[in-house]
């Protein structure tokens, strides 16, 4: 009885002191995989390699946007680095406004970010990465009074079929995806020379012709989630509460078509038909480079 | 138990009355809206990229930044207690909406509480996407094509939020997000009104888009009316 009474004392101490204490150090820790970072190792890092872009406030403001002693500021970069401040994050896999997990970010480190100046982080171990991944979240309020969003569910992909492309294509026009990507993903839409992000800098949307990597992941698991919650921060929206998730895997096969020099299942199947090989046959010619050698 | 039940019906009927009779009871304020100076000189909007929406305006759409009315009034402000406001129990049950027509917002401006919910529907025969630029809220982004259901939001902290949609630049409004349920929107006479006040000492704010807030005190003591008149400095530019 005794020994009970002493136990149940001792669990409401350790209920008292010890699960305040594991909330407060989870704070400042990020769980990737198998890998718990830390806020204090992933400062030393941050005060190394990225405050020079991402300023000493993490606002964004680095000697490289804001170069001192030039006025007015003449940045070394083409577009304003993360501002973790807000904690407004592009690549997610959580819905639109919400927090992206600890993987999300910690996979924009692995990946960096294509048309920007954002490198891939490779050279760093992934310790160092979730490290980081652990400070920047200090950086922004947010982090301690939300939870990160919930990632959205993402069926498995169906097989690839030529109808699929064609309803994809369909959904194209309907959702007025052309507005700003062009009608042939050129990324020359009606809306496209006016679009600025939230910090009002010019913003261009993506030219899917030139087959460049999607900021976001190049797979088709990438594509899918780059729609559904959108690209925070810019003007890409999130189509998660109009388009339902199987229409949503035929609207990645035809992008991928849009990808018209970057070779894949999709636009191979598409070039199969005669509408797809004339159309891409039509994108390619203007995909020819001028200058000598051109007759 | 039949005078059990009389008894209720009559105690129901009688605070009932009681409470309808309560709500006038309170104190109210009234006031106008004006500027000085010079405000900048409203825009006709080019919606020739949209045929579905230019078609919808028989004159242009003006901008409206700064929205004025005779006599050098100010619509579209939003007057609210800031200080001193009976707290609130809970957010009104009905929705504050929000619609896009003629790829126009309706209202330009829209007051609504924290918690109250807020629904966005689209009129429109093309998409827009709303995208709220919040900087204290979360901010989202979501495209609305044509036939859409409305969507349902709610913000968790009080802010003005300026809203836009990428695909039309030319589309601005805001949110004004209150913790209070004691606020108006100034009309096309600069006109508002603030009924319903308990006895207290308030201090009342107003906002306007461009030319930032003001605020003023006011004291209510029972069921009076008082006038508080707000005046901007009105910017060219």
């Amino acid at each position: 009885m005794c020994i009970r009474k002493l136990t149940k004392l001792f669990l409401g101490f350790v209920a008292c002191v010890a699960l305040p204490y594991a909330s407060w150090a989870q704070q400042g820790e990020s769980h990737v995989g198998k890998y718990t970072g830390r806020a204090d190792a992933g400062k030393q890092l941050y005060y190394r390699y990225c405050w020079g872009c991402h300023g000493f406030r993490g606002d964004g403001n680095g000697e490289n946007w804001l170069p001192t002693g030039s006025y007015p500021s003449q940045p070394y970069l083409n577009i304003q680095p993360r501002n973790f401040a807000t904690a407004t994050f592009k690549c997610r896999s959580t819905p639109t406004g919400t927090l992206p997990t600890d993987e999300d970010l910690y996979n924009t480190l692995v990946r960096g970010v294509n048309n920007s100046n954002m490198p891939s982080w490779i050279t760093l171990t992934s310790q160092n990465r979730a490290d980081l991944v652990a400070f920047i979240k200090t950086f922004s309020q947010r982090w301690k009074t939300e939870k990160a969003g919930e990632p959205i569910n993402v069926p498995a992909e169906p097989a690839l079929t030529i109808d699929s492309i064609k309803h994809g294509k369909e959904l194209f026009t309907k959702l007025e995806c052309w507005k700003c990507h062009g009608p042939e993903g050129r990324g020359d839409g009606p809306s496209a020379s006016t679009l600025t992000d939230s910090n009002d800098q010019p913003i261009r949307p993506y030219n899917f012709s030139q087959g460049s990597r999607f900021k976001c992941g190049t797979t088709n698991h990438d594509v899918y989630k780059i729609f559904m919650t959108g690209v925070d921060g810019t003007p890409m929206p999130s189509f998660a509460d109009v388009v339902k998730p199987e229409e949503a895997w035929d609207l990645v096969h035809y992008l991928r078509t849009l990808q018209v020099t970057h070779k894949s299942p999709e636009l191979t199947l598409w070039m199969s038909t005669k509408e797809g090989a004339e159309y891409v046959a039509s994108q390619r010619v203007r995909e020819t480079p001028t200058g000598s050698g051109v007759q | 138990m039949r005078i059990q039940q009389i008894f209720l019906a009559a105690v129901a009927v009688l605070a009932a009355a009681t409470m309808s009779a309560g709500a006038p009871s309170g104190g109210t304020v009234t006031g106008k809206v004006t500027y000085t100076g010079t405000p900048a000189k409203a825009k006709a909007i080019d919606m020739s990229k949209e045929p579905s929406c230019a078609a919808q305006h028989s004159t242009p759409q003006m901008t409206e930044t700064a929205v004025t009315g005779p006599g050098n009034t100010l619509e579209n402000v939003v007057i609210y207690i800031s200080e001193g406001a009976p707290a609130e129990s809970s957010a009104p049950s009905s929705p504050a909406t929000f619609d896009q027509k003629g790829c126009h917002y309706a209202p330009h401006v829209l007051a609504f509480q924290v918690n109250q919910e807020l629904k966005v529907t689209n009129s429109d025969q093309t998409s827009h996407n709303i995208h709220p630029l919040a900087k204290v809220n979360r901010e989202w982004n979501k495209s609305q094509p044509p036939g859409t259901p409305p969507l349902s939001e709610k913000y968790d902290k009080p802010e003005f939020i300026s809203v836009k949609c990428n695909i039309h630049p030319w589309m601005h409004g805001y949110f004004a997000v209150l913790t209070t349920s004691h606020y108006a929107v100034s009309d096309a006479n600069g006109e508002f009104k603030l009924p319903n006040l308990p006895p207290g000492k308030y201090t009342l704010t107003a906002w306007q888009e461009s030319y930032g807030t003001q605020t003023q005190e006011v004291t209510i003591s029972g069921g009076e009316t008082k006038t508080v008149n707000f005046a901007f400095t009105a910017k060219p530019y």
